[in-house]
């Protein structure tokens, strides 16, 4: 199966400012190992240290937050679109 | 670089004072030319932290996801955001820093007492290790 992920604009940089890439991978969190193990200095921005999903980025499978999916176990089919988008979070302290 | 109208200056201090002691949020949508961001739009959000507002604050990835949705195809983007801290200084936090992404920029403007005060920009390195102040330029 083929992915196409989007990628947003700040992460662009790392990726030689492509704007989506065409990823293999039978569920979410496959097509998201490859991202980062194509684009290996991206990957500390989508994972925290122990290889999870950093709590403040957020997964969209055509539309659909994973939250309500199966997670990064979410079944991926041929031509699904795949958002990566962050929570804005913060404060003091 | 952010680039920003003295008007939108002056509208994230009053945002922040109406808001006050709690935290307040927005984005700002705008232009990058050669690197440079400049903001054509400031779009206040609701402080969705309601169980800790005075020293939290969250902007949702279903808002963000709609505006994206909307901008795509035109010559705008998302280029950063804005927040308060209430009583404390206009410099990132760790929790900031924890949940912060590189190139965007996030303005932070201290408010003292309901009064605001200093504002500064501020960018994460890529390495995530820090942030950098970026430079603001007022139009």
């Amino acid at each position: 199966m083929a992915a196409t992920i989007f990628i947003p604009t700040p992460l662009r940089p790392f990726t030689g400012d492509q704007e989506s890439l065409e990823l293999e991978g039978s569920t979410v969190g496959e097509v998201l190992k490859n991202l980062a193990e194509q684009y290996g200095d991206l990957k500390k921005h989508l994972f925290d240290e122990e290889g999870k999903l950093r709590n403040f980025v957020n997964i969209y499978v055509n539309d659909e937050d994973i939250r309500y999916l199966d997670r990064e176990e979410t079944a991926i089919q041929d031509k699904d679109t795949i958002s990566i988008v962050p929570s804005i979070a913060g404060g003091t302290l | 670089m952010i680039r920003l109208k003295s008007a939108d200056i002056e509208e994230i201090k009053q945002i922040a004072q109406k808001t006050y002691p709690h935290e307040c949020c927005g984005v700002m949508v705008g232009s990058v030319e050669n690197g440079v961001k400049t903001v054509t739009q400031l779009i206040p959000a609701e402080n969705q932290r309601t169980d800790s507002p005075a020293n939290r604050y969250l902007i949702t990835p279903d808002l963000l996801n709609e505006l994206e949705k909307k901008l795509k195809g035109t010559d705008r983007a998302i280029v950063g955001f804005f927040h308060s801290h209430p009583d404390v200084p206009a410099r990132p936090s760790t929790y900031d820093q924890d949940h912060a992404w590189p190139w965007y920029s996030y303005v932070i403007v201290s408010v003292n007492k309901g009064q605001a005060g200093e504002i500064h920009n501020w960018k994460l390195k890529d390495d995530r290790s820090a942030f950098d102040a970026e430079k603001m330029e007022l139009l």
